[in-house]
C-alpha cells in the first residue's frame, strides 16, 4: 500500500495525495501491449485490482479457507470473522442502518434480478408499472421486462435530452398510481450522466412508489449515503470498484426485505427444514443461499479498505480533473463527437468519429496500448437514442493520468491518419 | 504505423468501407436475409438474385466497421455469376483465410482480391466483422440448395 494510514472514516487531504505511487498499487497496470505502455480506459467495464486485494485473497486461501457460519472449528471462525466483517465494511461503505440490510450477490445483475422477482413481482398487476429511464443498462432493463411479461404489466421509460439528462419533467408526469417501482441507474455506463437521484427519490416517495438504484458505475466513483438518499435498493459490483468478480452487494431496506421471500433455496437461508413445511432464516441471510463467494466477499473488504484510506471524495476530485482534462483532449479532435454531455458527468466519454467506426477505432488503439471499449455498452437502447450503430468508451479511475489520455489522443490521432 | 494495422486496413478495404459497392436494397431479388452481430451492432441485410443455380445479382444495406462493410462489398462483388456451388466454396476458402494460420495456394488463387483480408486473422476480435456478411451469404445458400433437393419447393425466401 502507498498509502500508511488506517481504515478511517476521515480520509486524507487531496493534495498530500502521491498518486503515482497509487497506481503502482496496480502491477497489472505495469505491463506493456504491443511494446507500448498499458493506458487502461475500460474501467466502466471493470477496474483492476490493487496488490491489496490480490494479497488478501491470496492470504484467506493460504491460511483461512474454511465454509462459514458452519463449522465449529477455529479455522471456520476465522473464515466466518473474516467474511461478516466485510458485510459491516459494506454497512460502513453505504452508510445503511443495520448490517443486514447488506445481502451479497453475485453482482448488480443479481441484485437486480433478486428485487424484481422477490419484491416487485409478487405485486404486480396488469396495468401495474415499472418505471426506468432511458439510459440504463440492459440489466436493469431486461429483469423488468421479464417480470412485466409474467403479469401484464407494463415497461414506462423516462425520456432524456440530447445531452442525456433525464428530463425531470416528463419524469413527474410518468409517476402515477399505478407505479410500482422506480429503477434507475446512479450514473450511466455508456454516457458518464450523474442523474439526480436525490430529488428523484423525492418525488416518487411523496407518491409512495419505492426506488431501486443500479449503482454499478456510481460506488466506484462517488461517496454513497443510501441513508440521505433514502433509496429503497442499492446495487453495486465488486469487481467494478477494485475488487473481484462474482461479488456485489444489494442494499434494501429492513423493512422492504424482511417481507419479501426468499430469492434462491438451499443451505443457509433456512433456519429449520421438514418436509412439510421449511422456516427461513433470518436476515440477510434469508437471500444468501448455498455457500456464498468467501474469497470475493473478503476481497472486495480489501478493496473498500483500499478506497477508504484514499477517500471517495479524493477520488471523485481527482477524476473529475482527469475528465476534464480527456474531455477537452478529444474536443479538439476535428470530426469526433462525445455522446453523453451532461453538466454532471463521471469520468466515462463515449464518443464517435466521422471517419472510423469504433470497432476500427478500438482495433487501432490497441496496436498503441490503449484499452477502451466499442460497442454498444450493454446499451442498445442508449445507442438507438442517439442514432449510433456503436460508440467508442474511454472511461477512467483514480489511477489513470494524463500520460494515459494523451496516449489515447495520438491513438485517435493514428486512427484519422488511417481513415483520414 | 504497426505493420499488422497496416496489413489489416489495406487500402483496398479502407475504399471499400468508405465506399461500398452493390450498397443498395435490390428491387428483383429473390432472397433477402438479416445478419446481426449482437457483440458489436453491426447489421447487413443481404439481397441475392439466384436463377438457374447462380447467383446472378447481390447487394446488401446496413451498418458496421470498415472491415464488415468492406467485407460484404467485396463479397457481393465476388459472388456475382457464381454458381451457388462455387459461392459457397468460396465461403470456405475465405473462413480458411482469416482464421487459419497459412492457408493453402488453392485458397489463395481461389480468392483472388478476397486475399486483402488475410490481416484480419491476426485480430482475433474482429474475425466475426469479416465474416459477418459471408454467413449470411454461406446460410441463404445452404438454405437454397435444401429446398432445391426438394423437388416441390420453390426457391425463394419471400
Amino acid at each position: 500500500m502507498s498509502l500508511m494510514l488506517s481504515t478511517g472514516p476521515s480520509p486524507i487531504k487531496i493534495d498530500t495525495i502521491n498518486w503515482k505511487n497509487i497506481r503502482d498499487d496496480f502491477p497489472l497496470l505495469k505491463q506493456r501491449v504491443y511494446g507500448k505502455p498499458l493506458a487502461y480506459l475500460d474501467n466502466a467495464a471493470t477496474s483492476q485490482k490493487p496488490n491489496a486485494v490480490i494479497e488478501r485473497i491470496e492470504r484467506y486461501y493460504r491460511f483461512d479457507n474454511a465454509n462459514v457460519h458452519r463449522g465449529v472449528y477455529a479455522l471456520s471462525e476465522h473464515a466466518t470473522e473474516a467474511f461478516e466483517g466485510v458485510r459491516d465494511k459494506v454497512q460502513q461503505f453505504l452508510h445503511a442502518a443495520h448490517r443486514e440490510e447488506i445481502i451479497f450477490v453475485r453482482g448488480t445483475t443479481e441484485a437486480i434480478n433478486l428485487v424484481a422477482q422477490s419484491y416487485v413481482r409478487p405485486q404486480l398487476q396488469p396495468g401495474d408499472e415499472v418505471l426506468i429511464s432511458d439510459m440504463e443498462h440492459h440489466s436493469n432493463i431486461v429483469p423488468w421486462q421479464m417480470i412485466c411479461e409474467q403479469t401484464g404489466a407494463q415497461l414506462k421509460v423516462i425520456p432524456i435530452n440530447d445531452r442525456a439528462e433525464i428530463l425531470l419533467d416528463q419524469y413527474q408526469t410518468l409517476l402515477n398510481k399505478n407505479t410500482r417501482i422506480v429503477a434507475l441507474t446512479h450514473v450511466s455506463n455508456a454516457l458518464g450522466t450523474i442523474n439526480p437521484v436525490q430529488q428523484m427519490i423525492t418525488l416518487a416517495h411523496t407518491q409512495g412508489i419505492p426506488v431501486l438504484l443500479d449503482g454499478a458505475q456510481a460506488a466506484p466513483h462517488l461517496a454513497v449515503n443510501v441513508q440521505t438518499l433514502d433509496c429503497d435498493f442499492y446495487a453495486f459490483s465488486g469487481h467494478k470498484i477494485y475488487g473481484p468478480t462474482g461479488i456485489g452487494v444489494l442494499y434494501g431496506k429492513r423493512s422492504a426485505l424482511e417481507n419479501m421471500e426468499p430469492y434462491q433455496g438451499g443451505g443457509e437461508m433456512i433456519s429449520r427444514v421438514r418436509y412439510e413445511k421449511t422456516e427461513y432464516n433470518v436476515l440477510p441471510y434469508k437471500f444468501e443461499a448455498g455457500t456464498p463467494n468467501i474469497a470475493g466477499t473478503i476481497g472486495l473488504g480489501a478493496a473498500l479498505d483500499y478506497i477508504n484510506n484514499i477517500g471517495l471524495d479524493n477520488i471523485a476530485l481527482h477524476e473529475q480533473q482527469l475528465l476534464e482534462y480527456a474531455t477537452q483532449a478529444l474536443e479538439s479532435i476535428k470530426g469526433l463527437h462525445i455522446i453523453g454531455t451532461a453538466k454532471q458527468k463521471a469520468s466515462i466519454i463515449s464518443f464517435v468519429l466521422d471517419s472510423a467506426h469504433a470497432h476500427d477505432i478500438s482495433s487501432i488503439l490497441d496496436r498503441e496500448g490503449v484499452a477502451i471499449r466499442a460497442g454498444h455498452h450493454c446499451a442498445m437502447p442508449v445507442m438507438e437514442r442517439f442514432n449510433v450503430p456503436a460508440t467508442a468508451r474511454a472511461s477512467l479511475a483514480f489511477y489513470n493520468n494524463q500520460e494515459d489520455i494523451d496516449q489515447l489522443y495520438r491513438g485517435i490521432t493514428e486512427v484519422k491518419a488511417i481513415f483520414g | 504505423m504497426n505493420t499488422e494495422l497496416r496489413e489489416l486496413y489495406q487500402e483496398v478495404i479502407i475504399d471499400h468501407g468508405r465506399h461500398p459497392r452493390n450498397f443498395t436494397k435490390m428491387s428483383n431479388y429473390n432472397h433477402r436475409l438479416e445478419g446481426y452481430n449482437p457483440l458489436c451492432g453491426d447489421r447487413i441485410l443481404l439481397y441475392l438474385r439466384v436463377e438457374n443455380q447462380t447467383v446472378v445479382d447481390a447487394s446488401f444495406e446496413g451498418e458496421g466497421c470498415a472491415i464488415s462493410v468492406a467485407s460484404a462489398s467485396l463479397m457481393t462483388e465476388q459472388v456475382k455469376g457464381k454458381s451457388i456451388k462455387e459461392a459457397l466454396q468460396l465461403f470456405q476458402a475465405f473462413h480458411e483465410l482469416i482464421t487459419q494460420q497459412a492457408p493453402s495456394t488453392n485458397t489463395q488463387n481461389c480468392l483472388g482480391k478476397l486475399c486483402v483480408f488475410g490481416g484480419v486473422r491476426e485480430f482475433p476480435s474482429r474475425v466475426k466483422c469479416a465474416t459477418l456478411a459471408w454467413h449470411i451469404l454461406n446460410t441463404e445458400l445452404n438454405n437454397t440448395e435444401l429446398r432445391n433437393s426438394d423437388q416441390n419447393q420453390i426457391v425463394s425466401t419471400e
